[in-house]
């Protein structure tokens, strides 16, 4: 056995706070080191070039490089093991970076941390073994979790590739919140004019499946080959009969809150979402439907003329084989209850930024004149308050939401432009327009349409009559600010959607403090999860604006077809593995599994039947849950096995 | 008005053995670095894929061979990348915990933590907090295993 050593300086980063020169003489004591070296960057070309000519003049068959985080640059060095035919499983890293370098500012115990944990990954090098990466196929299929505009141009990209594309949306819809909104900024394009013929290529592309009501349930498998559980809700309106002529709506004697228009306006029981909904079709609420169990009333069935109407449609379960898996499940706008400050909820008048979309929309509630929830008067005066409940560590979201300041301006913009008398005040802290022509925006509004900016929060709302009385301070002149208003609208920020959060809990997603899901690195992966093969799209990983969202989307898909466009896919060698000498099949391991990929299974041996553990590789994620719960010490992770961690657990122990 | 004790408690530097699993807690501790939070250098990591590959006689074998401390740190409960493996592992180390107060051993010796992988502020105190800990029980000196045997 020869191992060659290799520390990294990495500039100073490692230099300046352990001594480099001193681990490198100390390695060469260490047993099996043949050569050990240090050098500025091992990772670079010339760094690497270094290790292959070790490998290949002094015959080492191990690796240890000590320098930044595995995490970092483990496949850059499994590489060069690769390159020079060695197996890249007996490549060992010492992470003296993060968890030394820049953690200890004293030098003298920082080397003394990395001798230790180099001396333990040489020992640990002595006892690996080449590990055989298994190779599976890949189904070249795709899942798209979600609709909205980040979901859509997955599912669209994917499909236009050539893959079979499940788009699942929860709602009856796609179009997701994009679809809600009047205009978008900084071009006050018509936003559902440019979404409606997306929409409308999802539901006609041959390759795209699309599943809208429908819920992911289950989620099993590895990259390359998963397996999908969807539950698709009934609508009890058969979508290919429906002919949207509406003559079951006036028939519906029940009322309900329409929620595409925030509530403000009223729907039947049986509804089409919107116009443009995709798919178009009617739909029965079955909250409130009289007609679904026990069977009240057929009004609209009675009217349907062709006979689309089925109060005992059923839920049913889709299974889907995908490859790969796109979760493009959104975001919800923080909810203005929890900002009772502002007085929503007893000042009918109060109303968050998705509310005055809705207002303001032509196929809104008020068909596009601005009126105020109490009265239904064209409001004079309009406040927007921006950071509505966002950069506030102490009671609500503590990030900035990124689209708010620019939604505000155009929402006083807007206003403005409908009600020419009108005034427009806009309360903010700072205002945030990184953007590609955002500031212009910004300074259009408040130079050519007069808007008012006053820099200050907004500290109190009050009814006054049948006005409100906002009172704030201006922090540019340090004084107190009280006016009356007709309208307040909140700009609140974006939080995870109750389906993000969902959706990151079924397939064990890691997510952030805020709850959004985290990529796998935030600068260099901001399209992958920590699982392979499972990506993600849009807002669900953080507020975003919309160009922002379909760059990120077809990033994603582009990463999806990385995968699905490939024939076979190698997978981990860190597997378990069972010595059928010490095993006496007790099944404490396959108890353990969580992914069920051990049986007990009877064999033959020494003219025995013998009950055994068996590893189905292929399952098998190699967590090593099975490898500490055997009694025997019959099953073991390749990789990580029991003589590996003693060892190391040995020399970190040694003082 | 610092005693002789006192002194000498500073001086011990106690070695503390942490198996941290690879998706939440050594991703933390990775983001204390690439963050620069400054901790005490007492805690040693060994990646696991998931806390729930800590046997228990880890924990033994580390005192065996010189640990006074041990700490096991996985994924949030609920967040474990492999499901369930955190959840294995609160229970294994729960029992160690007993057996080691049976056996004269102060139980807190041993720690299990929940730290994220956005969590390397949480990670640096838990380091901090333990390392304090340990200080205070002093160095672990039953059944050290000799090196000659």
């Amino acid at each position: 056995m020869k191992i060659g050593v290799y520390v990294c300086e990495c500039g100073t980063n490692i230099a300046s706070t352990v001594d480099v020169e001193d681990l490198v003489e100390q390695a060469k004591e260490f047993p099996n080191v043949e050569v050990s070296r240090v050098y500025k960057y091992v990772c670079s070309d010339p760094g690497q070039v270094l290790i292959k000519q070790d490998i290949e003049e002094k015959q080492l068959d191990r690796i240890v490089v000590a320098a930044c985080s595995p995490r970092m640059h483990e496949p850059t060095f499994r590489a060069v093991l690769e390159d020079m035919g060695l197996n890249p499983y007996v490549l060992e890293i010492v992470n003296i970076r993060e968890q030394v370098s820049w953690v200890h500012n004293d030098k003298a115990k920082g080397t003394v941390k990395a001798a230790s944990l180099l001396k333990g990954a040489v020992l640990r090098a002595s006892l690996m073994h080449p590990l055989e990466r298994k190779k599976v196929g890949v189904t070249p299929n795709a899942l798209v979790i979600g609709g909205g505009i980040a979901g859509i141009q997955a599912s669209l990209d994917l499909a236009d590739m050539g893959f079979d594309t499940t788009l699942v949306e929860k709602t009856a819809t796609i179009g997701g919140k994009m679809s809600q909104l009047d205009k978008t900024f900084p071009t006050l394009d018509c936003s559902q004019c440019i979404l409606s013929p997306k929409m409308v290529d999802v539901n006609r592309h041959p390759n795209i499946d699309l599943l809208a009501l429908s819920e992911v349930v289950e989620v099993d498998g590895y990259v390359g080959n998963f397996k999908v559980k969807i539950k698709k809700n009934p609508t009890y309106v058969l979508a290919d009969k429906c002919t949207l002529c509406d003559d079951c709506v006036p028939v519906c004697p029940v009322i309900e809150h329409d929620e595409y228009n925030q509530g403000l306006s009223p729907r039947r029981a049986i509804y089409i979402p919107y116009p443009q909904a995709v798919p178009a079709s009617y739909l029965i609420d079955p909250n409130s439907c009289l007609g679904i169990d026990p069977l009240i009333c057929s009004k609209c069935k009675d009217v349907c003329g062709p006979e689309a109407i089925d109060f005992d449609m059923k839920p049913e379960i889709i299974e889907k084989e995908v490859g790969a898996i796109i979760v493009a499940t959104g975001y919800e706008p923080y909810p203005i209850e929890n900002i009772g400050e502002y007085g929503y909820g007893t000042i009918p008048d109060v109303i968050s930024g998705m509310d005055f979309e809705r207002i303001v929309s032509a196929s809104g509630p008020t068909d596009g004149t601005i009126r105020r929830p109490s009265d239904g008067k064209v409001p004079k005066t309009v406040v927007f308050v921006h950071c509505a409940g966002s950069r506030d560590p102490s009671k609500h979201l503590p990030y900035c939401s990124k689209v708010c300041c620019m939604y505000a301006t155009k929402h006083a913009l807007q206003y403005k432009h409908l009600v020419h008398d009108g005034t427009a005040i806009n309360f903010f802290i700072d205002v945030r327009t990184a953007g590609k022509d955002y500031e212009e925006f910004y300074q259009r509004a408040a130079e050519e349409d007069q808007v008012i900016y006053i820099r200050g929060k907004v500290s109190e709302v009050f009814q006054d009559g049948d006005r409100i009385l906002v009172k704030g301070a201006d922090t540019l002149t340090g004084e107190t600010v009280e006016l009356h208003a007709d309208l307040v609208v909140l700009a609140t920020g974006l939080m995870p959607s109750a389906g993000t959060k969902e959706i990151a809990s079924l397939l064990n997603l890691s997510v952030g403090m805020n709850g959004f899901i985290r990529e796998a690195h935030p600068k260099l992966k901001p399209v992958d999860t920590a699982i392979a093969g499972v990506f993600v799209a849009g807002t669900a990983t953080g507020p975003k604006d919309i160009p922002e969202t379909v760059s990120n989307a077809s990033g994603a898909a582009s990463r999806a077809a990385g995968i699905l466009s490939q024939d076979e896919l190698e997978i981990e060698g860190t597997v378990a593995q069972v010595d059928e000498d010490l095993c006496r099949g007790c099944g404490l391991c396959a108890e353990a599994c969580p992914y069920s990929a051990i049986e007990i299974k009877a064999i033959n041996k020494y003219g025995h039947a013998l009950r055994v553990a068996f590893v189905n590789e292929a399952m098998c994620k190699g967590c090593g849950s099975c490898a500490a719960a055997c009694l025997n010490g019959a099953i073991n992770q390749l990789g990580y096995t029991d003589s590996q961690i003693l060892a190391l657990i040995g020399a970190l122990g040694e003082e | 008005m610092s005693t002789k004790k006192n002194t000498e408690l500073e001086e011990f530097e106690p070695n503390i053995i942490g198996f941290l699993c690879n998706w939440c807690s050594y991703a933390g501790a990775d983001l204390a670095g690439t963050s620069r939070i400054q901790y005490p250098p007492n805690v040693k990591i060994i990646k696991v894929m998931c806390s729930g590959r800590v046997n228990p006689m880890y924990i033994i074998n580390a005192f065996q061979q010189g640990a006074d401390g041990v700490l096991v740190s996985g994924c949030h409960p609920g967040d474990c990348h492999y499901t369930s493996g955190n959840y294995l592992a609160r229970r294994r180390i729960a029992t160690m915990k007993k057996l080691l107060e049976f056996l004269g051993i102060e139980p807190d010796r041993v720690r299990m933590t929940w730290v994220s992988a956005a969590e390397g502020r949480k990670y640096a105190d838990v380091v901090r907090e333990l390392t304090d800990d340990i200080k205070k029980l002093g160095p672990m000196t039953k059944f050290r295993r000799e090196k000659e045997w």
